[in-house]
């Protein structure tokens, strides 16, 4: 099984933002850069395929070059290889953009099984798998929660949640899965395979080599323009309530249900 | 030239969804500043009935694909209905719900009319005659206002951030049906089962009373230790008390005590009720990522420096175990 991990460096969950000087982008000083939660969770995934199944896991990113150290922890965790897309002209790619990059590569490669997070953490755009399986005309399955290889590896179920419900999909292989939010719990990478992984191939790639005309992406052919980036308003400190026992402060939060929230 | 604002509806066996209320209502607010029309575009199998409703709901024209082969969401049949209908029409702005089918159709629909998306959007503004749309990054930390380039500018609205108006049933709409033509083959992905808990989901629920760890370990008679989910009754009782739902944070879906339906965050779902009462969630801001769209927070948790306490409106300091049977007595006593 040829299995793909798209995987995108996005800043520690726990990182304090603030806007950068263009005024649309964060400040990157002091970002401590980690691999996406969702596409760790797609190597971890990958590689309980690749035990069950055998194969291959590529872990595939366009970023500048600090994305190697989400590759060389994706490979840690026990992917073969990985292919970097690093070229200036990439950046502030939509997520159309990404697609297309992501799409030229993994058309060069062979592939089954494409993984994509769910979402990023950052952008948070949740488009890009979907809009790569567009691009390279293969089936998409939405976030699964439960995967299922067929016996004949030609063919992938998942379980995916609806709002109010839960689906079970299937489609044929080649496809491009999104990772959906407790499909697994991605493995600590060990201290051999951290190891291993300084020796695994990292493959770095330019438009050029891909064939993209450098027109179609980054920031001037993003087809949804950034005009500003704000923060949200400073938040008044909360009122503890206050009472000599725990009816009376019971009662007095209900009081606000009724007078404030006027749910009741 | 490209005019109108459309929404594309959504619903499941057979009812409109709560967020279709929601984005019409404010698709209706863009198209009478734009003194443009509003459309809806309808799909699925014997819903022509529903048409009516979304008439209610402000749209002047219903485009309704009723087939057989729609009954169920699929991107591989829906997208090409939707995308034809944009094609042959021209709308100027695309709106639809950030729910889990509209957000697939969206971003489907986007590759396949090679136009922009900006998802998840809290907030749209009109400068000359364009869509400025207001979107969460960062886990609530930060927000973006993007203008999409392509027309349709196509957007999806967070559920419960956009507040339904009141249906007029006086109104109607024109209905034009939509013939669809399927082509089997081009359906590569199948839903093989689809089934329904019937329990109203965090993201359509007004009042959320959600549980962390805390509800794990009892301090108080009568609670289990040994099977934490048990526990979550009280937590039901009161949520089903003010008409809304129960929630959890990740720990308590990764443990299994509540289904990972209910996990809110950065890493599973963003919600904004009228009211989220947090018991026993010290407040991480993976959480808060999930919450900070919620009009009111109130928070119990035995640490006075939980850091749920600065994200809430009201706290109170003490023993879950006591202040939620507590507090469902008391918001008894109010309802009267
Ligand atoms: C990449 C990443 C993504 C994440 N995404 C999410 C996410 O989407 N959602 C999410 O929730 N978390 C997420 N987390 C985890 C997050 O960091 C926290 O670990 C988690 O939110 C804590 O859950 P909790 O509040 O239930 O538990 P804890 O942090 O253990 O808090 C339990 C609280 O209960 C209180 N308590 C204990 N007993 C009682 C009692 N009897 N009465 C009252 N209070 C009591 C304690 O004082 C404490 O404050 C993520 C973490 C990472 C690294
Ligand atoms: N720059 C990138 N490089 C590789 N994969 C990416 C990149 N950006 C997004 N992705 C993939 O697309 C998923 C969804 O991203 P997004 O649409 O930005 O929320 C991520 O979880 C990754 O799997």
């Amino acid at each position: 099984m040829e299995i793909v991990v798209c995987a995108k460096q996005v800043p520690d969950t726990e990182s304090f933002i603030k806007v950068g000087p263009d005024g649309k982008s964060i400040d990157t000083t002091g970002i401590k850069w980690v691999l996406n939660f969702f596409d760790e969770s797609g190597v971890e995934e990958a590689l309980r395929i690749k035990e069950k199944v055998g194969g291959t896991i590529t872990v595939l990113s366009v970023g500048p070059q600090r994305t190697v150290e989400a590759l060389r922890q994706g490979m840690a965790m026990g992917a073969d290889k990985s292919i970097l897309v690093d070229d200036p002209t990439a950046e502030g790619s939509d997520p159309a953009g990404i697609a297309k990059i992501l799409a030229a590569v993994i058309k060069g490669i062979p592939h089954d099984i494409i993984f994509c997070g769910f979402r990023t953490t950052d952008d948070e755009s949740s488009q890009v798998g979907l809009m790569l399986a567009e691009q390279l005309g293969i089936p998409h399955l939405p976030p699964a929660i439960k995967l299922e290889i067929s016996g004949d590896q030609k063919a992938v179920k998942v379980e995916s949640g609806v709002e109010g419900g839960m689906l079970t999909l299937e489609a044929p292989l080649p496809a491009v899965i999104t990772v959906g939010r407790g499909l697994n719990e991605p493995r600590m990478a060990s201290l051999p395979g951290i190891m291993k992984a300084k020796k695994k191939p990292i493959d770095t790639k330019k438009l050029a080599d891909l064939g993209i005309d450098p027109a179609t992406v980054g920031a001037a052919a993003a087809k949804v323009k950034i005009q500003n980036m704000t923060l949200p308003p400073e938040r008044k400190a909360g009122q503890i309530i206050e009472g000599a026992s725990v009816q009376e402060k019971a009662a007095k939060l209900a009081q606000l249900f009724k007078e404030e929230v006027k749910i009741l | 030239m490209a005019k109108d604002v459309w929404v594309v509806a959504e619903q499941r066996a057979g009812e409109i969804k709560k967020i279709t209320f929601e984005v019409l209502t404010e698709a209706r607010r863009l198209a009478d500043q734009l003194g443009e029309q509003m459309c809806a575009v309808l799909l699925g199998s014997g819903i022509g009935g529903l048409a009516n409703t979304l008439a209610h709901y402000g749209a002047n024209k219903v485009f309704v694909a009723d087939d057989p082969n729609l009954e169920k969401y699929t991107a591989d049949a829906y997208t090409p209905i939707v995308a034809d209908l944009v094609k042959t029409h021209e709308p100027s702005i695309l709106l639809m719900g950030a729910t889990s089918q509209s957000k697939d159709l969206s971003s489907k629909l986007a590759a396949k009319l090679d136009i922009g998306l900006a998802n998840d959007c809290v907030e749209f503004n009109l400068q000359d005659g364009v869509l400025v749309a207001k979107r969460p990054v960062y886990g609530m930390k930060a927000f973006l206002e993007v203008v999409c380039e392509t027309r349709p500018q196509m957007a999806t609205c967070r559920p419960g951030v956009f507040k339904a108006a009141p249906p007029d049933e006086s109104k109607t709409a024109e209905v034009v049906n939509v013939d669809v033509k399927l082509d089997p083959a081009a359906l590569k992905t199948k839903v093989l089962d689809m089934t329904l808990t019937g329990k109203m989901d965090v993201t359509e629920a007004d009042i959320i009373v959600s549980g962390g760890m805390g509800m794990g370990t009892p301090r108080v008679e009568g609670f289990s230790k040994d099977k934490p989910a048990e526990n979550f009754y009280i937590l039901e009782n009161l949520a089903e008390l003010l008409g809304g739902t129960t929630g959890c944070t990740r720990l308590v879906a990764d443990a299994g005590w509540r289904p990972g339906s209910e996990h809110i965050g950065l890493t599973g779902k963003q919600v904004a009720p009228t009211l989220y009462i947090a018991c026993g969630i010290s407040g991480a801001i993976q959480h808060l990522a999930g919450i900070a769209a919620s009009k009111y927070v109130a928070a119990v948790n035995i640490d006075p420096e939980a850091p749920i306490f600065k994200r809430a409106d009201w706290g109170i300091v003490g023993d879950l175990f006591k202040v939620v049977p507590a507090l469902t007595e008391e918001v008894k006593k109010v309802k009267g």
